[in-house]
């Protein structure tokens, strides 16, 4: 049987094998955009719930997020005085600006949603395993990078919202040991959030950030096609023969893309048309509001800041999550799961209850050193140390170790289940305290009802 | 034979230079790397107040000793700080960030106490710790008192753990060290 040169590796020929068809076929996938995507793919991947165009979503909002920044850079001016002044003047004189604004600022929050979704559509569908190990610290790399492209943008209304909520986080850049103080000075140009700080936020956001998701972006993209595009499902022996029925990209894949794209877009046109970005008072360094909390997707921390030494919850603990991540993909991983969500049956059940654990646990935890144990009491002594610090990480390594031994052991899970009950154990918490941290805490940092 | 031994031991001398001018491109590298780091990190860094003119605008002249009645705190908003005359009629310049998380704490006339509103730290009228989470008193800067004028001086300014009798400047005395 002679294969052709140009014909692809498969049981049949999905191309027209039109001379002229093909001649357009190939005028159109020598273009650069299009060239990132392979001629054929797995039919099996097309399926929307195997990824939730999470991924996609994220690159549609990315390029929100550089079209609006661009336009708002030439209106809005980083000096503390004129800041303010030319927001507002943005909103009310230039023609569609408080949309431009809008869009940047729903589209910057939801990405922060989507990446992290995305983050844990890889993670559950197993696309960290060999060989897409490295694509994962680099997918790790862009979460932080858009984290703190958020961060540096949160500053640049310079309102009271802004002004106290970025200083209260450089306050917690001098708790970390030896290097805070002079790191939190750097950051800040100068003793206290100022001038230098808004300059400085300016050209991180506007400069470094964009540079640095470009690179790592395209680094991203490229390390997908080279692992062989989205992760195929197996069929329970392993088997890939059946999954890998392949049908040409375009207009398949693409079609599918541009849907998900237009949809994401009329959605987020809409919240921006309905919801306006907000805008408090102009900042005062004199007033410190009554409630001041950190950005959303930083108020976990700060919640677990409120009942965790801070030595502990700014510096241990982030370091400990960061290396976490960055080792998952290199642990002695059993048979090759990728493909199949959640793994197994029984990875789905250990799951289940894994969560299930942390959404009883964590609350109570709360509950219990808010009202027993000496919450406030961040003192930095010997005791404080001890019953905010070692006492709360002794609790979670116990708590880890239990449920490994009890649940995990009992069900004869293999090591990427534990590994992914584990992570699922210590994301519901997370999230129960990153739910309390925005809706039940009120002024003064009491525990509150919502309602 | 003797020809390819020459060869041989010219190779050889060969492929150690060669390693040791790799060694060499490769340090020299490392230097001028770290060198454009260290280049990148001082124009960074912010600068501190160097000229005398700079010295003089940072100490702020509060005003004459008897304008300020015992056991009361004055906010000065321009300085940043409040200063407190305590019982004793001794000054104390406390700064005005708490030393949680850098918020700005409000003085209380009535509780006699300074509050955080971010995580309701409080501190006495000397700037101690009364309540948590602040882990340290309030920062002072230091106080003179020259020809019956307070002077505040800003650049000193002092971290402390708790309250420190030499920190506090008496009138009709001399300075504290």
């Amino acid at each position: 049987m002679a294969i052709k040169s140009s014909e692809p590796c498969g049981q049949q020929d999905p191309f027209p094998v039109d001379r002229a068809d093909r001649e357009g076929y190939r005028k159109f996938s020598d273009s650069l955009f299009l060239h990132i995507r392979p001629r054929t793919v797995p039919k099996s991947t097309l399926r929307f719930s195997l990824t939730w165009g999470l991924g996609g979503m994220a690159v549609v909002l990315v390029s929100l997020m550089f079209g609006t920044g661009i336009l708002l850079k030439f209106v809005y001016l980083p000096v503390p005085d004129q800041a303010y002044e030319s927001i507002l003047h943005l909103q009310r004189n230039v023609t569609f600006g408080q949309l431009i604004r809008n869009i940047h600022y729903w589209s910057g929050n939801v990405l922060v949603l989507v990446v992290f979704l995305h983050l844990l559509r890889v993670f559950f569908t197993g696309a960290f395993l060999p060989p897409r190990q490295l694509n994962w610290i680099i997918g790790i790399g862009l979460f932080v990078t858009i984290l703190l492209s958020n961060f540096t943008g949160y500053l640049m209304p310079w309102d009271q919202l802004a002004f106290w909520a970025i200083t209260i986080c450089m306050g917690m850049l001098d708790y970390i040991p030896v290097i805070g103080r002079w790191l939190q000075e750097l950051v800040q140009g100068g003793p206290e959030v100022g001038a230098a700080t808004l300059l400085n936020f300016y050209a991180i956001h506007t400069a470094i950030l964009p540079a640095l998701l470009f690179i790592l972006m395209l680094s991203h993209f490229w390390r997908v096609r080279k692992a062989g595009g989205i992760v195929v499902p197996h069929n329970s022996e392993g088997d890939t023969s059946i999954s890998r029925d392949s049908i040409p990209t375009i207009p398949h894949l693409i079609l599918r893309e541009v849907v998900v794209a237009l949809v994401l877009l009329a959605l987020l046109l809409v919240l921006s048309m309905l919801f306006d970005a907000p805008l408090e008072n102009k900042a005062n360094a004199g007033l410190s509001p009554d409630l001041i909390k950190a950005p959303w997707y930083f108020v976990g921390i700060q919640e677990m800041l409120i009942h965790i030494h801070p030595v502990i919850s700014l510096f241990i603990m982030p370091v400990m999550i960061i290396t976490a991540l960055l080792t998952l993909p290199y642990l002695n991983y059993q048979a090759n799961t990728a493909g199949v969500w959640f793994i197994s049956t029984k990875g789905r059940k250990l799951a289940l209850i894994a969560a299930a654990t942390s959404l009883i646990a964590t609350p109570m935890w709360i509950l219990l050193d808010e009202y027993l144990i000496n919450s406030g009491a961040t003192i930095l002594d010997i005791t404080s140390f001890i019953s905010n610090g070692l006492l709360p990480i002794g609790i979670l390594c116990g708590v880890i170790y239990g449920f490994y031994a009890l649940i995990l052991k009992q069900n004869d899970a293999n090591i990427n289940e534990a590994v992914q009950s584990i992570f699922v154990l210590l994301l519901v918490a997370f999230i129960v305290l990153t739910i309390t941290g925005i809706w039940f805490r009120g002024a003064g940092m009491k525990l509150m009802l919502p309602w | 034979m003797a020809k390819n031994k020459q060869i041989e031991n010219t190779t050889v001398a060969d492929s150690s230079r060669r390693s040791f001018l790799t060694k060499l491109w490769i340090g020299l590298g490392l230097l001028a790397l770290f060198q454009t780091a260290g280049v990148v990190v001082a124009y960074l860094r912010p600068h501190r107040m160097k000229t005398k003119d700079d010295k003089l605008q940072s100490i702020v002249r509060a005003g004459p000793v008897e304008s300020f009645p015992l056991d009361s705190v004055t906010a000065f908003i321009k300085g940043k700080f409040y200063l407190a005359r305590l019982n004793d009629g001794g000054f104390l310049a406390l700064s005005r960030k708490c030393t949680h998380l850098g918020c700005t704490v409000m003085w209380y006339r009535q509780d006699k106490k300074f509050v955080c509103p971010c995580h309701s730290s409080e501190f006495d009228i000397r700037g101690e710790v009364l309540d948590p989470p602040a882990p340290r008193a309030l920062d002072t800067y230091r106080v003179s008192i020259e020809n019956n004028v307070v002077n505040v001086d800003l650049d000193k300014r002092i971290k402390r753990s708790s309250f420190d009798r030499s920190h506090v400047a008496y009138p009709n005395s001399k300075s504290p060290a």
